[in-house]
């Protein structure tokens, strides 16, 4: 059960991804770009996404999740460097080449040689995380 | 294209409904950093079955839609190899030492309105403004 709602979850996930338009970089890039000819289907796409899951949070003040357990607890209101600099760090990158993680994966069968080589560099940069947070300090999240 | 708006709005509808589905289903945040990342540093191993079937489905869902577009699916990543080599980096390192990425901190945050969340959100998407503003615009570069 566990496993059949995390595929079912992501594929959601990954479909909508792909009609919404965020594995195209020209899209992601076009939002961030309020210099050049500006796109706002991004903000469409976010905010479709939280209406769901604002109802969804509601349902998580009583009960538990289907597959028994319990539901996340909020995170510490901690505004450490880590959340700061990796912030700043993520907005860069994405900026740079108009990939994230989830777009990165939904986009490996059509994005070529080119987004095999992002994930993999991606893979790298979550690889030496740790060490460049402990580096940073703070709370480990 | 005129109908991106819409397009961009159903999409959306889907991420939020696999959000929900993974956090009233399992429990869990839906950030897909945090999915790939614990399975990179091993700190998430104990699930990995969950968050290794999760990725399938992200990954095959667009397998079987893509035959279905009217148009050619495609990134239209850049040919610059050094750029995407560095943003990978960027987004791997950045994701994780703010434990969250789009899908946690924007969707899942900011739908609980969590203030990490609201505040990493500002935050990276300045940045990207800010990447682009000075190395579209001012140097030309990408």
């Amino acid at each position: 059960m566990r496993l059949f709602l995390a595929f079912l979850a992501g594929g959601l996930f990954g479909g909508g991804l792909l009609i919404s338009g965020m594995t195209d970089t020209r899209k992601v890039q076009g939002w961030l770009d309020v210099f050049g000819a500006w796109d706002p289907t991004l903000a469409f796409v976010m905010g479709g996404a939280i209406i769901p899951m604002a109802v969804a949070w509601r349902f998580t003040r009583r009960g538990a999740p289907l597959v028994g357990g319990s539901f996340p607890a909020p995170p510490e209101p901690v505004f450490d460097r880590r959340l700061i600099v990796g912030s700043l760090l993520f907005g860069a990158g994405w900026g740079l080449a108009g990939l994230c993680p989830g777009p990165s994966i939904a986009s490996l069968s059509y994005g070529g040689i080119g987004g095999l080589v992002f994930f993999l560099a991606m893979l790298a940069g979550m690889a030496v995380a740790p060490a460049v947070g402990r580096a940073l300090g703070g709370t480990r999240a | 294209m005129e109908q991106d708006w819409l397009f961009g709005l159903a999409g959306g509808l889907l991420i939020g409904l696999g959000a929900a589905l993974y956090l009233l289903g399992n429990g869990r945040i839906m950030g897909a950093s945090g999915i790939i990342g614990g399975l990179v540093d091993r700190s998430g191993w104990s699930s990995w079955a969950e968050r290794l079937v999760f990725l399938a489905g992200v990954f095959l869902l667009p397998v079987l839609l893509v035959p279905t577009l009217d148009r050619q699916a495609s990134t239209h990543l850049t040919g610059n190899w050094f750029v995407v080599v560095a943003a990978g980096l960027l987004v791997g390192v950045g994701t994780r030492i703010a434990n969250g990425c789009t899908s946690g901190h924007g969707v899942c945050g900011i739908s609980r309105l969590s203030l990490r969340g609201i505040v990493a959100t500002v935050l990276y998407i300045v940045a990207g403004g800010v990447t682009l503003l000075a190395l579209r615009h001012s140097l030309g570069v990408i």
